[in-house]
């Protein structure tokens, strides 16, 4: 450990607005970078599956109609 | 020789392959990620000159490193997919494009934070500087020529095109310490047989290095595989995976 205490560490020698300001930032759009992707998956299945059920839908109908 | 790679330009055996590989990237990625900055934040020795305030070179080296890594992977792709035709070269380019950018954004803001207390500048117009800018450039035209397209196909060579010429800007990246006198300092790591670093303080970044790679390949999959799904909507095996997927969530 090269700090003698929590709150030394977190004052990083004078440094703490700039090296807290990039790994905040940084871990931030990592963060959001990967819940963008996963979101961005989630809603494609469902669009796929909100379709299927909109053709199951109109066949069905159409198959009523002709009956 | 190249055979056993064959069946991956089929999209379903990549999507399968993503799935595989995806586990293992987020679990090597979250583990190195994890030892590396505590390491590097809490227990590598002070910089003589610089205090703690270099301890932001493990996020920025690592992340100039890899976006200028990912943006050759990301023209080998393009050019895989003009030579050989392969659709999922395509689609592992526009994956990887945003991924990419984000490196490029971290490099270039980590940089002016920590250009700011050491030069006196959050930014200057500096060869290092302004070319890495460029590459963020590089990356946001490659996506945006990509969506411009209705065809996908014509879309992915058009960007492909963009992403191959744009490799010109990685050696001037790389060089542009050496080429031009600049404020930001020569290469550290890359001079293996005489680095300019302490080994206690080398190897946080060097995991720090394999973290970010790990994150960049775990996001990459998810991507590719939306663009996988995006790209083949009406094929049955996307149907019937979407269909389970469904009903997976429903019980």
């Amino acid at each position: 450990m090269q700090f003698d205490s929590f709150s030394s560490f977190l004052s990083m020698g004078g440094y703490a607005f700039y090296v807290w300001l990039s790994f905040g930032v940084t871990g931030g759009a990592m963060l959001l970078l990967a819940l963008q992707s996963y979101l961005q998956h989630k809603s494609l299945l469902n669009t796929v599956v909100v379709e299927q059920e909109r053709r199951a839908r109109v066949k069905k109908a159409r198959d009523n109609a002709s009956m | 020789m190249w055979k056993w790679l064959h069946p991956y330009a089929k999209t379903e055996k990549a999507y399968r392959l993503c799935i595989t590989l995806q586990p293992w990237f987020w679990i090597g990625a979250i583990v190195c990620l994890f030892i590396g900055t505590i390491w590097g934040l809490a227990f590598a020795p002070q910089d003589y000159q610089q205090g703690d305030s270099f301890r932001i070179i493990y996020i920025h080296v690592p992340s100039a490193i890899l976006s200028m890594g990912t943006y050759v992977a990301m023209a080998v792709a393009a050019l895989v997919g003009m030579v050989w035709q392969w659709r999922t070269a395509y689609m592992t380019m526009i994956a990887m494009a945003p991924v990419g950018a984000v490196m490029t954004f971290i490099a270039l803001f980590t940089g002016a934070a920590w250009g700011k207390p050491m030069w006196g500048a959050w930014w200057v117009w500096d060869a290092r500087l302004t070319s890495e800018l460029i590459l963020l450039f590089l990356y946001i035209g490659v996506i945006a020529l990509y969506g411009a397209f209705e065809d996908k196909q014509q879309g992915g060579k058009a960007a492909g095109v963009m992403a191959l010429v744009g490799v010109v800007n990685i050696p001037i990246i790389h060089y542009s310490v050496e080429w031009w006198n600049t404020l930001h300092q020569g290469a550290t790591i890359s001079k293996f047989d005489n680095p300019s670093i302490a080994p206690e303080m080398l190897w946080p970044l060097l995991i720090n290095l394999l973290g970010f790679a790990l994150f960049i390949g775990a996001v990459t999959t998810v991507r590719l595989r939306s663009e996988i799904i995006r790209r083949e909507l009406h094929r049955p095996w996307v149907q019937a995976l979407a269909s389970s997927y469904y009903e997976n969530k429903r019980t």
